[in-house]
């Protein structure tokens, strides 16, 4: 069995009469890279913070590493290195401080905050005042504060938000690094799919508070299944020749169109034919690739 | 203990540069300072007073210790309180702070174990400033016999009274700038709690020192102090009680919070 690095069972979290988690039961393997997706308000943010024992669950619905994070919490944020929504961070003191007063907090060596600051690409401004750093650079000092203590799961709250798309290539490539050389597990959540896809192996998407799909990436993607679009006059006729030929007809988008799933392009070629030969009048026929982008939102719409 | 020392030393090196740190060292310099210059600047009228050296030494103490005792110190203890707290609400790092390795009633301790600190540099540098600015003037304008009575013992006493009876007023207005992460509410209550003292202390009214904001007032009063050489007195056990009660309750406030 796949060790986990984080697990909770039936997750549910109220923030007063509102029920912000509802049932969650995710499932982090180590070493992997889980993008856990969902819209603004989905309960992302919540998960993470009682992750961190910042927000209190109940006893046995939060394990790390296999320890019960109410009983186990020095023991379990020892391993955690933690950015939360906008970075956390003393704008009276420059970088380099921010660092070294963490430093302090985690009793380790201060050459450490100086390889931080190189790795983000942040020793230009190393003395600079954090309140004085654009909001790129404060993420930057963020995931640097959250690498320091060189943890074995890092919980990146929206890592690349306020990035330019160079920030943002170095910080994906950075988590792949991370996870792919140095075996670290990574939950990074985020609300676009594209980022997510790009870097995580497993896929988590919430929404209102409910994990909606959980699984691999591929898992995610093999969601996505190829559809052939035809349309079609008259359409009740030309729905009730395929079901008669045994194709699973489903409504399209578009007018007088159905959908049904593809197999291959000979097969396409036949129902055209079949179409036509019973007296069909086939305007288009033609491939439909749902993206995950599509995919996502439909997930997330349907709950 | 480890834990507490570690978050110790981090609250000293992210408040090293902020005001709440350097108040506490130019509180006393200011005061003492000014009082000096004062007393320098009016030597002839206070020769021609012709005081004994006792009586030198308390009207020279007196200076500071009257500003300070009545009113500053009150509303140092409350900005310090507010202080400490108000660099977490204000970066918004509590939850950075507790999502360390570290166990929550050391972070707590830390902060307000900090702020005592703080109280106690304050205190004790007007403790020395005074006795060392009284040396200074003495070498300047030997007439004034400051030279002729030791006072130590009698000012260590009466600054661990003032310190012992602020504690009272931290753990409160800890407790209150712990909570709310405005400016308006700590100090608000804060102030009206310092006149409510100041007219209880004032007026003799005889529960008066189960009041936190009345027993820095308390402490120096004249009256009991001449009846009573000991530090404990009734105002002191009374603020050390608050202190300790609050502290715990802090602690309990701490531990069931939920970082938001």
């Amino acid at each position: 069995m796949l060790e986990l690095a984080i697990q909770t069972c039936g997750l549910t979290y109220h923030y007063g009469n509102q029920k912000v988690i509802d049932n969650l039961s995710l499932k982090v393997e180590k070493g992997s890279i889980y993008g856990f997706l969902g819209p603004n308000g989905a309960g992302k943010t919540t998960t993470i913070k009682v992750l961190l024992n910042l927000l209190k669950s109940p006893a046995d619905c939060v394990f790390l590493f296999g320890k019960d994070i109410n009983t186990h919490r020095i023991e379990s944020l020892k391993k955690i290195g933690a950015l939360v929504e906008q970075p956390a961070i003393y704008g009276h003191l420059s970088g380099k401080q921010n660092l070294y007063n963490r430093c302090i907090l985690l009793s380790i060596p201060r050459s450490k905050a100086i390889d931080m600051l190189k790795l983000v690409g942040l020793r230009d401004a190393a003395d600079k005042k954090a309140d004085k750093y654009s909001l790129g650079m404060k993420q930057r000092l963020g995931i640097a504060l959250a690498l320091l203590s060189d943890p074995e799961l890092l919980l990146l709250d929206e890592p690349t938000n306020g990035l330019d798309p160079n920030g943002i290539i170095e910080i994906r490539n950075l988590m792949i690094e991370l996870a792919s050389k140095h075996q670290k597990t990574i939950l990074v959540s985020s609300h676009l799919l594209t980022e997510v896809e790009r870097i995580a192996t497993h896929v988590g998407i919430i929404n209102k508070g409910k994990l909606l799909f959980q699984g691999t990436i591929f898992e995610l993607q093999s969601l996505k299944a190829a559809k052939l679009q035809v349309q079609v006059i008259p359409l009740q006729k030309a729905t009730d020749l395929l079901t008669l030929a045994g194709y699973q007809i489903s409504p399209a988008k578009a007018s007088n169109s159905i959908e049904l799933p593809y197999k291959s392009a000979e097969d396409s070629a036949e129902i055209n034919a079949l179409l036509v030969q019973n007296g069909c009048r086939v305007s288009s026929i033609h491939l439909v690739k749902k993206d995950l982008e599509h995919l996502f939102l439909d997930i997330t719409q349907s709950n | 203990m480890i834990s507490l020392l570690i978050s110790l030393r981090s609250e000293f090196y992210k408040s090293k540069n902020t005001l709440a740190f350097w108040a506490s060292i130019l509180l006393p310099v200011l005061i003492c300072g000014a009082i000096t210059l004062a007393f320098f600047s009016n030597s002839d009228k206070i020769l021609r007073m012709h005081y004994s050296p006792e009586v030198l030494w308390m009207n020279f103490a007196g200076g500071s210790l009257g500003v300070m005792g009545m009113l500053i110190l009150p509303f140092y203890v409350i900005f310090m309180a507010f202080s400490v707290n108000n660099i977490e609400h204000k970066n918004d790092t509590w939850k950075s702070l507790f999502a360390q390795p570290l166990n929550k009633f050391s972070i707590y301790a830390a902060k307000y174990l900090y702020a005592v600190l703080l109280i106690f540099i304050c205190l004790g540098l007007f403790l020395t400033l005074t006795y060392l600015s009284a040396q200074l003037l003495h070498l300047l304008i030997p007439a004034h016999r400051f030279d002729a009575y030791q006072p130590l013992n009698m000012l260590a006493k009466i600054y661990s009274k003032l310190f012992l009876s602020s504690l009272g007023i931290l753990s409160l207005q800890f407790i209150i700038s712990l909570i709310w992460a405005d400016f308006l509410k700590p100090m608000g209550i804060g102030f009206v709690g310092v006149i409510i003292g100041i007219i209880a202390a004032s007026k003799g009214w005889v529960y008066s020192y189960l009041i936190p904001y009345s027993q820095p007032s308390l402490a120096l009063s004249l009256r009991k102090s001449a009846n009573n050489s000991t530090i404990f007195t009734q105002e002191i056990y009374s603020s050390l009680i608050y202190a300790a009660v609050f502290f715990i309750i802090g602690y309990f406030i701490v531990s069931r919070k939920s970082i938001k």
